[in-house]
This record gives C-alpha cells, structure tokens and sequence, in this order.
C-alpha cells in the first residue's frame, strides 16, 4: 500500500513508516470503539506483521489482523467489514478515516458495522403497527395512562430517558438487589466452610510433618457460584412506558452483579451486555438505540425466546442462573412456541421471574394468551411498574 | 518458519484438510509465539487441530482437559506424599535438614501436563481442551502461565520453560472467557467446513469413500445443517456416518434411500431431531442432492 520509488532516502522510509504506523493507530482506535478488546501488545505484534512482508497482500494481511485482533465470534464476524471500510476505502470514504478521528457516529456505515448481527436485517424488521399492540388484553386505563407519551416513545430514542437523576435513582435499586442477593449467598457460604468430606491427600501431605500421623484434617466443601442474573427486556410498543425504567435498571444490574447478562427483545432479540457496560449510563443508552432499532414495534416472544435458547443460553445459562424476563406477555406470534421455549429455558436454568408491569394495574388478570402459555414455567410472577416495586421485590428475590 | 501454503500441505499430509484461514493463524502463532484460541460448535474438529499441528511439527501432544473444579495439582504439578511418606519412614533418625533436601528434590515430583509442557526439549504442542469448563480463577491463573511460561514451587525454586510450547486453547461457549484470556490469543473461529472441503474430510478420513460419494455426503449434510435441529451435526457425526455407509456398502445415495434414512441415526443425537428429519425431510433433501 504505501510504495515509493526504486531508492527511496532513509528520510522518505522513516516518513513512510511514520505515516503507516499513525494509519494502524487510527484503526486500532476504530477498533476499540466497535468494541474490540486491543491493548498495546496487539499494536506491537500488528506492527511486526506489517514489518514482515504481509503488507503487500491485503487479502493475506486482513486475515492475520483477524486472527491477532478478534477475540471472539462477534469480533470475527464483523471484521473483514471493518478492515475493507478502514484500509481499502469500501463503503467508506478513506478520508474521513484517515484523518483519525474514527468517529463512529459520524461514519453511518461504520455505524451500522456495531452489531451486524442485528442491523442487517433492520431494512426487513416487522413493525407491527402500533394499533395492533396487544390486541385482546389491552385495559381502558392502560390507554389513559400511556396515551400522552405513546406518540414520541414509539420511534424510541433512549437518549430521551437518559435522565442522570433517575438514571442514579436506578442505579441504587439494582445495587441494594445486588448486595441483597449476595450477602444471602455468603451466608450460605459460611454455613457450610466446614466441609463434610475428607479431603485424604491433603490431610496427609499436611500431616508429612507429623510422619504421616493424621492430626490437622482438612476437609472439602462445595464451592458456591455467584448468582448469575439474565434480564431480558421486552422492548416492544406495549412497553414502550416502562422500557426507560427498567434499561436504567438493567445498567444497574450489569454493574453490580458479579455476573449478570442483558438482552432487548420485541420481534427480534438482541444481545445488550456490551453496549449496557459502558460506565456511563447516558454513553450506555446512546450506544442501545443504535442496537435497538426496530423497539417499539410488535412482541414476538416466543421467536425471541427460540433464538435465545438456540444462540444463547448455553452460554450465558449455568446452573445458578436466575432469569428475569421483564414483559407484559402481549404476544403477537404464536402463544404455544411462547410455551414451548419457556419450558426448554426452565429445564436450563435454575430460576424464573417474569415481571410484569401491566400486573401492577387494579383488576388486573394475565388473561392475555401469552403470559397464560407462560405462567406454568414460572417461579415468581410478580408486579412491577416502578423502581419502588422493584426495590420491594428484594425480599421475594433474595429467596431465589 | 513454512509459509501458509506449506503449512496447509503439512496438515492435509497429517488427514487435517485446513482452510486458508486456519493455516494463517498456525503460521502466525509460530512468528508472534502467541497461543490460539479455537471457537466452535461442538464436533467442527477444534481438537483435531491440535492433534494435527504435533504431527506437522513432530512434537508430542500433551493435553489438558479442562473441567469444573480443575485446580493446580492436576494441572500443573503435585508431590507424591506417599513416596515422601516412605522416604521419612526410611530415613527415620536421620538428620532432618537432608531428608527435606532429599523429599522435596524433583524424583518426588509428579509432574502434570502444564509443566511436563514446559519441561520438555522440543517444544510440544500443548492442547487446553475445553477451557470454558474450567473455573475462573483457573483462567486467571493459565494466563500468567501463558505469559511468563515459569512456574514457581515453592519447596523447589522457578522452574523457567526450557521451550516455549505451541500453545492451542478451545472453547465450546459454555462460559464467557474472560478478555484478558482472549487478547492474549489469536483468536479463530472453526466453522462447518463447506461442501467441497467436507467431501476432502471424507476422503482423507474413510478408507473406500469414493469421491463422488464423498461429496454427496457432503451435500447431503449441508442440506441437514440447514434444518433446524437442536444439536447440528458436526464434522465427527459426519465422518461416522460416512464410515457406516461406507460399512454398508453404499456406493450412491440415490440407490439406498432406506439405508440413508436408518443410518440417520449418525447424525441426529436427540429424539426431537430424529423426528423432525422424517422420512419425507430425508428424501426432500435426498432429492436436492446431485
């Protein structure tokens, strides 16, 4: 890529270099900000690469840099796109690049490379209209108090909910839920530090000192696993009131869990974890709205339920998972794969919570074919609306 | 150092058929030292890789098989109390300080695959199966190995890699591996093999598969891929079921369509798989097959 004539000065080299080096600067930068993890032993191997005569085959280079840069599937998938769009100007003016800034927000097609999986299919999202949300269960007073913000939540920008005082107000919830899960589990921990098993070969290496007399015993316990805690939010039209409540809560979960995962579904479902880690929340919510597109339409839980055991679960699920689905159980596909894929995830995990925000409504029955399809799998249905009904569920949840 | 194409040669001459990305990343493991890292559903062939780069470079395969509960004195070393217990009883009245000498000294030493990896001449090709089993403070702990490639014993002193092993790490998916684990490696994601190179696997693998009906099972199988199956059947699923074809005599899928349904039973491992693929499903895809 970059050539020069047939006996280039020791000048010209080091400008050369200088400038192929700045341009692999900016693309580990570019890098960083579509999430890859690149530190500076990255940087160094790349530039040896680059120094080793891999610089004169694109093709050849882009799959070394894949190998060295990618550190998991999401990574290997999106990056040939990243590459062409940085070094051989596709889809991308090379300019703008170059220039270093790398700025994802300003580069639509850089934009769109943050979550292939997701956005590709945006152009074919099925939004159901709005009028359709929820067809039969539907209550008066659920028209009555959604009505005036409905309108501007249905293109769902989070950055509007991205209020700092409610958002620490969140933060708060999911961190007394967090110590109040954990501390129950320590205790637990310290009931058992005892052990009920003999453990004979450390007993006897600990007992070489006495000549093999056993007079110190060490024993062996059971080894307890963080709780681990999978949210997944429905995103959809329906929900479109509570969405910003629980997205803060959700931020709040991710940061104070030992080991906590996200997702937002409504037809579609989406891996949030990434993009919901970012420290800072309103960061964190502008990064959603990219993955989010197509929120605020229809609910296809079932289908969102299938790709998550499909693709998901075994990874994100082991045996001391709880998972939290928050959702008013309005399907709009078919309520008996809703069914189906809520007992394939209850054989998985250890616990289910379905939150339900409409439940918190008086007169309220889950008369809705969805959450009826639901409810047999789950351990603890309960009500929530606002962080208030959250922070009282504690007690309910602790028991888990 | 072997170029890529020599590399891939290498492997296909062991009865591993790579792809072009795959020999990328062994001959960038050579030039940066650098573990690789192999994602993929399970039975794509991440641990064949292993077997097959010990046979390009000639060295011994030494293999950890990651598990819950793995902990240091089975993965990297542990004194045999027995014997020591022995030598005490042996060396009773002795003088103390040289009995100590002598039971912590390297004959007492049992030494398990991590450091035998360290330890040897030649560098061997170290295979860390299934890494996402293992705990994560076992993680933590592989990495500082990874980096250093010493290990200290207390009773003994550091004992500093003689060679740097090829290092090769695989993971199903079952857990998130932690990022510091996954920037030290090259990272490469093992894929079902496409048709032509699948029929390749076949015929380097099975004995008496022909080339024609090695890519009619090739073809055939990716037709099953594609149905919606709970577990995908893999490169193994695909090799056993060629071999019991193969066993039974089948010359062309079109001749024995019951054959080919009742040897399903290769490829499909649960109930709800087996009766999705019908007898029906079997021949739709029978038909599409050239």
């Amino acid at each position: 890529m970059s050539c020069c004539g047939d006996h280039p000065t020791f000048e010209e080299i080091d400008q050369v270099s200088r400038l192929v080096a700045q341009k692999l600067s900016a693309f580990l930068k570019t890098l960083r900000d579509n999430g890859f993890a690149v530190g500076l032993a990255e940087g160094r191997d790349a530039a040896t690469l680059m120094a080793s005569g891999y610089v004169g085959k694109p093709g050849l280079l882009r799959s070394a840099l894949k190998h060295l840069f990618s550190a998991r599937k999401s990574d290997w998938d999106k990056f040939d796109g990243l590459f062409d769009a940085f070094w051989l100007g596709k889809r991308v003016r090379s300019r703008s690049m170059t220039s270093g800034a790398a700025k994802t927000a300003s580069s639509p097609s850089l934009k769109n490379l943050q979550d292939g999986g997701t956005i590709s299919g945006q152009s074919a999202t099925d939004q159901v209209p709005s009028t359709e949300d929820g067809p039969e269960g539907r209550g008066g007073e659920g028209r009555m108090e959604g009505a005036s913000r409905a309108e501007n939540l249905a293109e769902v920008d989070f950055r509007k909910l991205a209020d700092p005082e409610q958002a620490a107000q969140a933060h708060d919830a999911a961190e007394r839920l967090a110590k109040a899960m954990r501390t129950r589990l320590t205790r637990r921990d310290l009931a058992r530090r005892h052990g009920y098993r003999l453990d004979l070969r450390r007993t006897i290496h600990r007992n070489i000192s006495h000549g093999g007399v056993p007079i110190s015993l060490v024993k062996r316990q059971r080894k307890d696993k963080p709780l681990r805690l999978v949210v997944l939010l429905d995103a959809s039209g329906s929900m479109s009131m509570y969405t910003g409540v629980f997205l803060r809560f959700i931020h709040g979960v991710l940061d104070e869990f030992r080991e906590a995962e996200a997702f937002l579904f409504h037809t579609r479902l989406a891996h949030v974890s990434g993009a919901m880690k970012e420290r800072d929340a309103a960061r964190a919510l502008d990064r959603l709205s990219i993955l989010a597109q197509g929120a605020g339409g229809g609910t296809r839980i079932g289908e969102s339920l299938a790709t998550f055991n499909r693709h998901h679960a075994a990874r994100v699920i082991h045996s001391r998972t709880c998972v939290m689905i928050v959702s008013d159980g309005y399907e709009t596909g078919d309520a008996n794969l809703l069914g189906r894929e809520m007992g394939r995830l209850a054989k998985r995990c250890r616990r289910i919570v379905w939150l339900n925000p409409m439940a918190a409504w008086q007169g309220y029955v889950p008369v809705a074919a969805g959450i009826k399809a639901a409810l047999p799998h789950v351990d603890l249905y309960a009500p929530a609306n606002t962080l208030k009904s959250l922070v009282a569920l504690e007690p309910y949840l602790a028991r888990l | 150092m072997k170029t890529r194409d020599e590399i891939a040669q290498a492997l296909a001459a062991c009865g591993y058929i790579a792809d072009a990305e795959l020999a990328t990343a062994i001959s960038l493991m050579q030039m940066l030292k650098r573990p690789l890292l192999l994602e993929g559903e399970a039975g794509v062939g991440k641990t064949e890789v292993a077997k097959a780069l010990a046979c390009v470079h000639g060295t011994e395969l030494i293999r950890l098989q990651c598990y819950e509960g793995l902990d240091q004195s089975a993965a990297l070393y542990e004194w045999n109390y027995q014997r020591q217990l022995l030598a005490i009883q042996a060396h009773h009245g002795a003088d103390a300080d040289a009995v100590e000498d002598q039971i912590f000294s390297e004959k007492y030493l049992l030494e398990r695959p991590l450091l035998a990896s360290i330890r040897r001449e030649t560098p061997p090709v170290l295979l860390i199966d299934e890494i996402d089993r293992a705990d994560d403070e076992f993680e933590a702990f592989l990495l500082e190995l990874l980096s250093d490639f010493q290990v200290s014993i207390p009773e003994l002193g550091t004992i500093t890699a003689s060679a740097i092993p090829h290092v090769v790490l695989t993971s199903n998916g079952t857990r998130e591996l932690s990022d510091a684990l996954r920037r030290r490696c090259l990272y490469h994601y093992v894929d079902y093999p496409d048709v032509e190179r699948e029929a390749r696997i076949i015929m380097a693998r099975i004995d008496g598969a022909s080339a024609s009906l090695s890519l009619q099972i090739a073809r055939m199988l990716e037709g099953v891929r594609k149905e919606e199956l709970r577990k995908v059947p893999g490169v193994a699923e695909t090799l056993d079921w060629a071999a019991a074809l193969v066993g039974l005599d089948v010359r062309d899928l079109h001749d024995a369509p019951e054959t080919v349904y009742e040897t399903m039973m290769c490829l499909l491992k649960t109930r709800e798989d087996r009766a999705r693929v019908t007898r029906e499903v079997t021949e739709r895809i029978l038909g599409k097959v050239a």
